[in-house]
């Protein structure tokens, strides 16, 4: 039972790679697409780079979602931060509301076309599923753990990165992996500001009307989503077991 | 040292530190940053001018007692009443305000140069949107009283748009421009949304509910569901262009009803792949729920297994499964601006143009209703599900 899934992970991971580094071996599976002798494999640019650029992008805005997400959690449920609790959890409830697009127009005037407003874009809808969790797995700690932490004599600095945060870290990956799932669709939007990415290959395809560079850009971001997904969750299982028994 | 602590912490606390962040924020944004821009067309960068030169020395005097009433009450008012009148007062003053400098700083009959808000103003409108928010927040209004709340703010919104006091404006001008697409793409916008919501109701509820009656097909469907999910939105479009059109071609009945390779048709059945997940997932989920002694002893009363489902279980899952069409309105309503790159239209028809034309006011004219949709759903959907888990 455990082995199929591993096997058709591995399947799909040597798929993505061999896909991305020698797209043409494909072509005949793209081929049958594509109209009046167009290319059935994306020509204007090199594969490879444009995942690791796709890829680079997603990881590099997580990564500072991350870091001001859980700073931010872990503010707000400090004595000296209760003031903005209320506030906070109304505001991530209101930035779910934000479409993804509408933010990535707004920064494009502001900034200027390139990476600099899709990261930014990402950044900022990446923040509100991490936050969210983070909040969560700091404030629903047992009350005998706390307890037993103050009655240890634990230091406030000592209980939150010895006892809350491995406690909440469960939570805290879970919501990285939405956002890093929900970021890697997202940054394909990103090319209609000139950002490097798959939306290239799609936008590509939209324009010449090629459902062949459609499907390729579709299929290996669909692909990245799926394996990150899986990775993540790999991630969570040995970390959350490791806590455990700690 | 935690003897010295003590006392410090009991002291009473005098500053509230939302209002001091804030009260910082705005003041900083009011110093350096123009409270409009004076552009002579919409493209090109405009000249910034701050309160003290875009409005009257009395105007301007009044908006800034305004701000430093409301920044007060922020910082020592602790009941959140008194902090939620502050802020709103203050909020219509800036808006009037910003009205009236767009009214001024515009030669009469040009209809080239624009005023636009600055990042002032846009700061400031933050900042005010913030303590309104928290003082909402901590007041903790009924479902029925945030509904009733949201409907007054529209009103107010729509009524003040429609005075003409803020006609000058930029984002307005390029409104006045396109008002008869701007209909056109709204009405389109709210069709596609809750077209492919509809639909993904209608298959998604039994699917739910199979998929809690059969429990051997929920993984596989789920799992179907999880990675369709995946596949970004452009290029799901993109992929169903293909076979729609063909569909389209091979049958002139369907391409009489509209259906055809670009367009709004992709869009819907797109919106409709990706909106069965939650709702299904939350029916199931909702439906596993409901005790197993409130099925018994409504079968043991002598319903049938259809009374069984209407009146006890989907009623008791129906919070859930609100909840789950919330998650589909609000991802659909962004999503449907994404449609517009396939000419399946809707707002983002204005979001794209304009950032083909680095035009922010045409970009705006897109996002700002597009938010406001919704956030509105979202509102509503919440104060339903809340209203519906408390009976």
């Amino acid at each position: 039972m455990k082995h199929g899934p591993l096997l058709l992970r591995g399947l799909a991971l040597l798929l993505l790679v061999s896909f991305v580094i020698a797209p043409q071996r494909f072509a005949p599976l793209f081929a049958p697409l594509t109209q009046y002798g167009a290319p059935p494999i994306y020509d204007q640019g090199n594969l490879l780079t444009l995942t690791l650029a796709h890829l680079g992008t997603v990881c590099l805005a997580a990564a500072a979602s991350t870091l001001i997400a859980v700073a931010l959690a872990i503010l707000v449920t400090r004595q000296s931060g209760r003031a903005f609790l209320p506030l906070s959890r109304t505001l991530v409830n209101i930035g779910q509301t934000f479409p993804p697009v509408a933010v990535l127009a707004i920064t494009v005037p502001l900034v200027g076309f390139g990476e600099i407003p899709t990261l930014i874009a990402l950044f900022a809808y990446g923040l509100l599923p991490i936050f969210e969790n983070t909040l969560v797995g700091l404030q629903t700690l047992p009350p005998a753990v706390t307890e037993a932490a103050d009655g240890m004599g634990l230091s406030a600095r000592e209980r939150l990165f010895s006892v809350e945060l491995p406690l909440a870290m469960p939570l805290i990956l879970e919501g990285i992996r939405l956002s890093l799932v929900i970021n890697v669709g997202t940054a394909t939007i990103g090319s209609t500001v000139a950002a490097k990415g798959l939306g290239e290959v799609i936008i590509a395809g939209l324009l010449s009307n090629n459902t062949a560079f459609i499907l390729q850009g579709g299929l290996v971001t669909a692909l990245m989503a799926v394996l990150l997904y899986e990775g993540m969750l790999a991630v969570e299982r040995r970390l959350c077991r490791s806590v455990r028994t700690d | 040292m935690s003897a010295l602590a003590a006392p410090l912490t009991a002291a009473p606390r005098r500053i509230e530190p939302l209002g001091a962040l804030l009260t910082l924020a705005g003041a900083l944004a009011l110093t350096w940053l123009p409270f409009v821009l004076v552009k002579a067309n919409r493209i090109v960068p405009g000249t910034p001018l701050g309160v003290g030169a875009a409005l009257p020395p009395a105007v301007a005097g009044g908006l800034i007692v305004l701000l430093v009433g409301a920044a007060a009450v922020g910082l020592c008012v602790g009941a959140p009443r008194v902090r939620l009148l502050a802020a709103l007062t203050a909020l219509a003053g800036l808006a009037l305000a910003v009205g009236l400098a767009g009214s001024l700083l515009t030669p009469g009959g040009n209809r080239v140069v624009r005023v636009a808000p600055g990042g002032a103003f846009w700061v400031v409108l933050v900042c005010l949107g913030l303590l309104a928010t928290d003082a909402l927040t901590r007041l903790r209004p009924r479902p029925l009283v945030r509904v009733l709340a949201l409907g007054l703010l529209l009103g107010i919104v729509v009524a003040a748009l429609a005075s003409g006091w803020f006609d000058h404006l930029s984002i307005l001008r390029e409104y006045a421009v396109n008002a008869a697409r701007f209909a056109q793409e709204l009405r389109r916008h709210v069709l596609l949304a809750f077209g492919s919501l509809l639909a993904a109701a209608l298959v998604g509820l039994p699917l739910g509910i199979l998929c809690h009656r059969v429990p051997r097909l929920r993984p596989g469907v789920l799992g179907t569901l999880n990675v369709i999910q995946t596949i970004p939105a452009i290029a799901l479009f993109g992929i169903l262009m293909a076979p729609l059109g063909a569909l389209a071609g091979g049958f002139p009945a369907l391409q009489r009803l509209g259906v055809s390779g670009i367009g709004a048709a992709p869009a819907v059945v797109a919106l409709f792949l990706y909106s069965l997940l939650p709702i299904v997932a939350n029916t199931a989920s909702g439906l596993a729920r409901v005790s197993r002694a409130a099925v018994d002893a409504a079968r043991g009363m002598g319903m049938t297994h259809w009374q069984v489902l209407r009146g006890i279980e989907l009623r008791l899952a129906l919070p859930v499964i609100i909840t789950g069409v919330r998650v589909v309105l609000v991802q659909n309503i962004g999503m449907v601006t994404v449609a517009a790159l396939i000419g399946g239209g809707g707002l983002g028809t204005f979001v794209f143009q304009g950032i083909g034309q680095t035009a922010i006011d045409l970009v705006l004219l897109g996002a700002i209703p597009t938010v406001a949709l919704a956030f509105s759903s979202a509102v509503l959907l919440d104060a339903l599900a809340e209203t519906l888990e408390r009976r």
